[in-house]
C-alpha cells in the first residue's frame, strides 16, 4: 500500500518538520518577546540526550518527553538570566549556549554512545484512514507530537493575534519602553517567554530523540536543525501558521537527497542537494542579523536589545 | 495673546482658595549621578485646572513629572492624592491613582493599530481581544474628548499630531484625572497646537486636571490657570496667571536675569552666490524624501529651513555635506561642483558642518575635545596633538567651554558644552576656510545662556560674509536669525518668505503642508 517512495517522501517531510515546527516556534516565543537565543542547537542537543537518558532509565517515553522539555527551559534559563537580568550581549549569550549545551550533551551522552533506546514513540493509527492513498499515510500516520505540533502553531497563532497577553508580547518585542510606561514588567515577559521557548524548543529535541532517532550520535543527532529553525522565524516572518509552511518545505528538502539517492536518481549530485537547506539558513541569519533588515522582514523591532529603563 | 481659549471654563479658579487640591507634591527630591534634578521642589494640582511646569531644558520638569505618574522614585518627599499621602513604585500605581503621563518621546508600538495601542496594558482587558468591542470603546472615549482619531489606523502611518492624540486617548480610556503632557507642543505646528489647546480645554471643562509642561513662554501665558517656575531643580515661582501671566516676568524666573533674544539680521549687503542647489531629488527606499529642491546661499546670508522634524531636513543636510548622493540634481559650493564628490571634497570647497546628531555624527563620543578638533586639521599620517594644543585651549577659552581642558572627553560634556564644541571647531575653520556653515537644530536641548552665545557666533559668523544655511525645527529661531526663510515640508520647499517680514501664521501653515508654492 505505502510503498510510492514520494509518498512515504512527504510523510517524513512532516515528520522532521516537527523537530522544525516545536524549535522554531520555541524560538519564535522567544523573540516575541524580544530575546534573541542562538542557542538552539544546543537546547536542542541538550534536551536530546536528556529525554534519552529519561525515556531509557525510565521504559517510558512521556517521563523522557517532559525530562527533555524540562532541560530545555532550564538551558533557556541560563540564557534569560545572562540577556534579560544581566543584560548581557545576547549574540554572545545565545553561541555560548551552543557551545555549553553541546558539550553538556557530549558529556551526559558519553555512556550512551552509538547505544539505541528501548523505548521509542510509536506512530498513532486512526485504522481505515490511514488507508486513503496518497493522503492517508501523510496525514495519518504520524506520531501524538507531530499532530500536537501543528496545533500548537495554529493555537500560537491564536494566542499572538487575538489574545490580551499575545498583545503585550508582541508589544514587548517591538517596544519595551511603551511595556514599562504602561506598567507590564519587561523583564518578566522576556522571562517567561524564554523558559516557554526552551521549553518547547526541549520537546522538539525529546522528539528528535525518541521518534526518528534510533540511537545517540553526539551532534549529529541534531545535525543543525537548531539553526534552521532560527531561519525558518525569519523565513515566517515571525508568524506560526507562516512557520508550519515553511518547516514542511525545510523538512522536504532535507529528505530529498536521501529519496533521490533510494530512487536512484542522480543527476543532480547530492551534496548540492544536501546543502540547500543549510545555505538557505545561512542567507537568512545574514539577514537576521543586519539591524536595518529584519525591520522589512517584519522583526520585533528590539530583538536582541536589552531593555533598561531610562533611570540610570 | 488672547483668553478666547477660557471662555468656557469653569474649572474652579485657584483665588477662591476651595478648589480641592487633586495631587500634591511636597520637598520633593531627586538625584542623578552628578546632578540634583529636583531640590525640594512643591507642587500642587487642583481638580479642573491647568498648571503650568515651565523651566529651560534641563530644569528638572520631566524628572518630576516622572515622579507623578510613578516612573521614577523620589529620593526624598512626600506625594499626596486627595489629601492622601500614596505610593507609586510603578506607572501602573500612578494609573490606579488616575495618574497619566504623555511622554515628550511617545511610547506607542508603530505596528499596532490605534486601538490596540490604547488598551495595551489595561487591567481590565478580557484574555480573548474582540476587537470591534474594543475599536468602539476607543471612538467613544475619543469622540468625548473631541479627540478625532481611527481606532483601526496603524500608529506608525500617522502624524506626530495624531499619535499625540493616541497618546491622550490612552490615557483617558485608562481612566486618568490627572494627565502629565510633557512637552506636547515641541512636535506640533501651530494649527496643531491650537487644536490641542482646545482639547486640553475640552478635559478641564470635564473635570481633569491637566499638568502642562513647556518651555515655550508664549503658550504658557495663554493656556495656564498656575504656572509653576522651575530653574535647575528648584522653584523659582508660582505665577497665578489665569490666561494673562506676564511673559517677560516668567522669562526672568525661568533664566533668572533678563534676556534679549531680539531679531537680528545680516548688518552687511550680501556677496556673490556661494551654495548653488539645483533640483535635487533623493529617493530613499522607494520613498521620495527630497523633492526638486532648488535654492541658493550668498556670501553674508543666512537662510533657514523650517519644517516639522522628519520631512527631509536632514537628508537635505546630508545632501550638502556630501555624506548622501543625490538621486539627481546638482550641488556646488563656492562655484565648483560638489554632487557626489563624497564629504573630504565638500569640505575642502569651504563648507563647515554642524549636524543635528552631535555625540553620533558630529563628534567621536570617545575621543577628547582635542583629537575631535584634529578630525579636520591636518590630515598627516602621525597624529601632531602638540600643534594643535594651543588652539584647542583658545577655543575652550573663547567659547566657554566647560571642560577640564583638551583632553577631556567629548562624552562626559553637556549637551550645551558638546554644541559648543562642535561650533568652535566648524567656526574655527579647518584645512581651508569656511565659506559656507550648515548648521542644524544648533541650539536644542540649550539653556537660554548658551542660545544666546549660539547665536552671536552664528551671527558673527554671517557678518564676516560667511554663507549660512540654518536648519531648524525651533521657528522662533528661524525667524529672528534668518534672512530668508524657507519651508520644508514631504522633502519639498513649500513656501519662501523673506526673514524680516515673515509671518508665522503663513509659515505655520506651510510646515503644516496647507499651503502651496511661494508667498
Ligand atoms: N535618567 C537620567 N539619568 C541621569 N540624569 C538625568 C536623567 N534624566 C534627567 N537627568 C538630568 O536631570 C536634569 C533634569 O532633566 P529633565 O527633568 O529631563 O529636564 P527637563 O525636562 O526640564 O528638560 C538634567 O540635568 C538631566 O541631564
Ligand atoms: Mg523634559
Amino acid at each position: 500500500m505505502n510503498d510510492n517512495i514520494w509518498v512515504l517522501m512527504t510523510g517524513d517531510s512532516v515528520a522532521l518538520a516537527t523537530t522544525l515546527i516545536l524549535a522554531a516556534l520555541g524560538a519564535l516565543f522567544t523573540e516575541r518577546s524580544g530575546v534573541l537565543n542562538l542557542g538552539v542547537e544546543g537546547v536542542l542537543l541538550t534536551s536530546a540526550i536528556s529525554s534519552f537518558i529519561a525515556a531509557d532509565s525510565s521504559g517510558s517515553v512521556w517521563i523522557g518527553l517532559i525530562v527533555g522539555s524540562l532541560a530545555g527551559a532550564l538551558l533557556a534559563g541560563i540564557h534569560a538570566v545572562l540577556a534579560v537580568v544581566l543584560r548581557a550581549n545576547q549574540i554572545v549569550s545565545g553561541l555560548a549556549l551552543v557551545i555549553f549545551g553541546t558539550g553538556l550533551a557530549n558529556y551526559l551522552g558519553k555512556p550512551y554512545e552509538g547505544k539505541t533506546i528501548s523505548v521509542k514513540l510509536t506512530d498513532l493509527t486512526f485504522g481505515p484512514l490511514t488507508d486513503i492513498p496518497l493522503l492517508g499515510p501523510i496525514l495519518f500516520e504520524q506520531d501524538i507530537i507531530t499532530y500536537l505540533a501543528v496545533l500548537a502553531a495554529v493555537v500560537s497563532s491564536l494566542y499572538l493575534f487575538r489574545t490580551r497577553p499575545g498583545l503585550e508580547v508582541r508589544a514587548t518585542g517591538d517596544d519595551p519602553a511603551t511595556v514599562d510606561a504602561q506598567g507590564l514588567m519587561v523583564s518578566t515577559i522576556r522571562i517567561r517567554y524564554t523558559l516557554f521557548g526552551g521549553l518547547v524548543m526541549g520537546l522538539g529535541g525529546s522528539w528528535l530523540m525518541l521518534a526518528e532517532s534510533a540511537a545517540w550520535h553526539q551532534a549529529a543527532t541534531t545535525n543543525g536543525v537548531g539553526w534552521i529553525a532560527l531561519a525558518l522565524v525569519v523565513f515566517a516572518s515571525w508568524r506560526p501558521i507562516r512557520l508550519v509552511i515553511g518547516a514542511v518545505s525545510f523538512g522536504f528538502t532535507l529528505q530529498l537527497p536521501y529519496t533521490l539517492q533510494a530512487e536512484n536518481i542522480t543527476f543532480i549530485p547530492q551534496a548540492f542537494l544536501q546543502m540547500v537547506p543549510y545555505v538557505a539558513t545561512l542567507i537568512s541569519l545574514i539577514a537576521l542579523s543586519r539591524p536595518g533588515s529584519t525591520n522589512a522582514l517584519g522583526a520585533p523591532k528590539s530583538l536582541g536589545i536589552p531593555f533598561v529603563r531610562d533611570e540610570r | 495673546m488672547t483668553s478666547s481659549a477660557h471662555e468656557g471654563a469653569q474649572g474652579p479658579h485657584h483665588a477662591s482658595g476651595a478648589a480641592p487640591v487633586a495631587l500634591e507634591a511636597i520637598g520633593i527630591v531627586k538625584r542623578f549621578p552628578g546632578v540634583l534634578a529636583n531640590d525640594d521642589v512643591n507642587f500642587d494640582i487642583q481638580t479642573g485646572e491647568v498648571h503650568t511646569l515651565l523651566g529651560e531644558n534641563g530644569a528638572g520638569k520631566s524628572t518630576l513629572a516622572s515622579m507623578l505618574c510613578g516612573l521614577y522614585q523620589p529620593d526624598a518627599g512626600r506625594i499626596l492624592r486627595n489629601g492622601v499621602p500614596i505610593e507609586l513604585p510603578s506607572p501602573r500605581a500612578g494609573l490606579q491613582h488616575g495618574i497619566a503621563m504623555v511622554h515628550q518621546h511617545f511610547r506607542l508600538v508603530d505596528r499596532f493599530t490605534v486601538a490596540e495601542n490604547v488598551v495595551l496594558g489595561s487591567r481590565d482587558l478580557s484574555f480573548k481581544l474582540n476587537r470591534r468591542e474594543l475599536n468602539d470603546a476607543v471612538a467613544a472615549v475619543a469622540d468625548t474628548y473631541g479627540l478625532p482619531v481611527d481606532p483601526t489606523a496603524t500608529v506608525g502611518d500617522l502624524s506626530v499630531g495624531q499619535r499625540q492624540r493616541v497618546e491622550i486617548v490612552k490615557a483617558l480610556y485608562q481612566g486618568a484625572e490627572i494627565l502629565l503632557l510633557d512637552e506636547p507642543t515641541a512636535v506640533l505646528v501651530p494649527a496643531e497646537v491650537e487644536k490641542l489647546f482646545e482639547n486640553v480645554h475640552a478635559m478641564t471643562q470635564t473635570g481633569k486636571s491637566v499638568v502642562f509642561i513647556s518651555h515655550k513662554l508664549g503658550e504658557v501665558a495663554r493656556i495656564s490657570d498656575r504656572v509653576t517656575v522651575l530653574r535647575n531643580g528648584c522653584v523659582t515661582g508660582h505665577v497665578a496667571s489665569k490666561g494673562q501671566a506676564d511673559a517677560k516676568e516668567l522669562a526672568r524666573l525661568m533664566v533668572g536675569r533678563d534676556i534679549d533674544l531680539a531679531a537680528q539680521r545680516a548688518s552687511h549687503p550680501i556677496g556673490h552666490e556661494v551654495l548653488q542647489i539645483r533640483d535635487v531629488n533623493l529617493t530613499m527606499n522607494g520613498v521620495n524624501v527630497l523633492s526638486n529642491i532648488s535654492f541658493n546661499v550668498h556670501e553674508g546670508e543666512m537662510v533657514g529651513i523650517a519644517g516639522v522634524a522628519g520631512n527631509g531636513q536632514r537628508e537635505l543636510a546630508d545632501v550638502i555635506a556630501g555624506l548622501l548622493s543625490p538621486t539627481s540634481g546638482t550641488i556646488s559650493i563656492g562655484g565648483a561642483m560638489s554632487t557626489d564628490r563624497g564629504p573630504i571634497a565638500a569640505r575642502e570647497l569651504g563648507l563647515a558642518y554642524v549636524p543635528e546628531d552631535r555625540l553620533g555624527v558630529g563628534l567621536v563620543p570617545s575621543m577628547s575635545i582635542l583629537d575631535n578638533l584634529l578630525l579636520t586639521r591636518d590630515r598627516n599620517i602621525v597624529v601632531d596633538r602638540a600643534s594643535v594644543m594651543p588652539e584647542a585651549t583658545r577655543l575652550i577659552d573663547e567659547f566657554e567651554i566647560k571642560a577640564n581642558g583638551p583632553e577631556h572627553m567629548a562624552r562626559k560634556l553637556s549637551g550645551g558644552n558638546a554644541q559648543k564644541v562642535l561650533l568652535a571647531r566648524e567656526l574655527s575653520g579647518g584645512r581651508t576656510a569656511t565659506k559656507l556653515l550648515v548648521v542644524c537644530s544648533p541650539t536644542r536641548g540649550l539653556d537660554v545662556g548658551a542660545i544666546e552665545t549660539v547665536r552671536r557666533l552664528l551671527d558673527d559668523a554671517r557678518s564676516a560674509g560667511q554663507a549660512i544655511l540654518l536648519i531648524s525645527e525651533d521657528l522662533d529661531e528661524i525667524m529672528s536669525l534668518a534672512d530668508r526663510v524657507l519651508v520644508i515640508y514631504r522633502g519639498a520647499i513649500v513656501h519662501e518668505t523673506p526673514g524680516e517680514t515673515a509671518s508665522l501664521e503663513k509659515v505655520g501653515a506651510a510646515m503644516a503642508g496647507l499651503t502651496q508654492g511661494s508667498a
